[in-house]
């Protein structure tokens, strides 16, 4: 039985401070041990970034191995939350499991937009473990130019 | 006197940054299942390599044409690498990979020798 929870490890590039950040990781996992109420499932944040453009915001957020009907957006106040959730795969499982880094759950992300958007305009696309979601912007958001007349 | 010579600045290493994608394996009497988390990275850009009992596998994902602004960053868009040692029950030669929705699922067989096998008493 573990006692211990077990922590994943963080996909993170090699760097000199290496050791530093497993240090942190150690006291992150140690306040984790102490926050969390068992029975609650620890969920995984998949990474994003976001873009803006002069006529539309773009929110690219990174979830390896889901279903396009996996994901789930709503838009609220000038934020966007993007949520989901990653199934197991429950088939195959006879055998061992020697390593299990990859989380599986739901996961939640919100953000908030730079611009105001057009909310019945959004489109999202999912390819190669990438969803892409496409926010035009709303018409006073974007740049006007203004003619002046000069006599 | 020798002449003075401006020493010519030796080229900067080219260092390549690569991010260790996160990584299930699982085996079974057949043999063992790797599943590696590669978003972004399309068909093309994976690269599987058998080299002195290592399996290296590197996925380059595809280069996103933006040309707006990153107001926001998480990603690093670094290619992700890792290596393992092949056990030596695994037939190099059966191995076998697929890249679906940025999950690279690599089928590593046992070879035929290793397998569980029953012998029946005659």
């Amino acid at each position: 039985m573990n006692i211990i929870r077990y922590t994943k490890p963080e996909p993170t590039v090699w760097s000199p401070f290496d050791r530093l950040s497993s240090l942190r990781e150690l006291l992150d996992s140690a306040y984790q041990l102490a926050s969390s109420s068992p029975g609650t499932t620890s969920g995984w944040v998949p990474l994003l970034d976001v873009f803006e453009d002069v006529d539309k915001v773009t929110v690219v957020l990174e979830a390896a191995g889901m279903k396009s009907g996996d994901f789930d957006l709503s838009l609220h106040d000038g934020a966007l939350t993007i949520s989901g959730e990653r199934k197991a795969e429950v088939e195959n499982r006879e055998g061992e499991s020697f390593r299990s880094e990859r989380s599986f759950g739901a996961f939640s992300r919100t953000v908030t937009l730079p611009a105001p958007v057009k909310g019945d305009e959004v489109k999202a696309t999912y390819t190669d473990g990438v969803l892409t979601v496409t926010l035009p912007k709303a018409e006073e958001a974007k740049p006007k130019k203004i003619s002046v007349q000069l006599n | 006197m020798s002449t003075l010579k401006t020493q010519e600045k030796a080229p900067e290493a080219h260092r390549v940054e690569f991010v260790t994608p996160r990584a299930n394996l699982h085996q079974n009497h057949e043999g063992y299942t790797l599943e590696i988390e590669m978003p972004g990275v399309a068909k093309s850009g994976v690269e599987v390599t058998v080299d002195d009992g290592k399996l290296t596998l590197v996925g380059h994902p595809a280069k996103e044409e933006q040309s707006a602004r990153r107001v926001y960053a998480e990603r690093s868009g670094f290619s992700y690498r890792r290596v393992f040692d092949l056990d030596p029950s695994i037939d190099a030669a059966k191995i076998s990979a697929s890249i679906d929705q940025g999950l690279l699922t690599v089928k590593l067989q046992k070879a035929d020798a290793a397998k569980p096998r029953k012998i029946t008493v005659g």
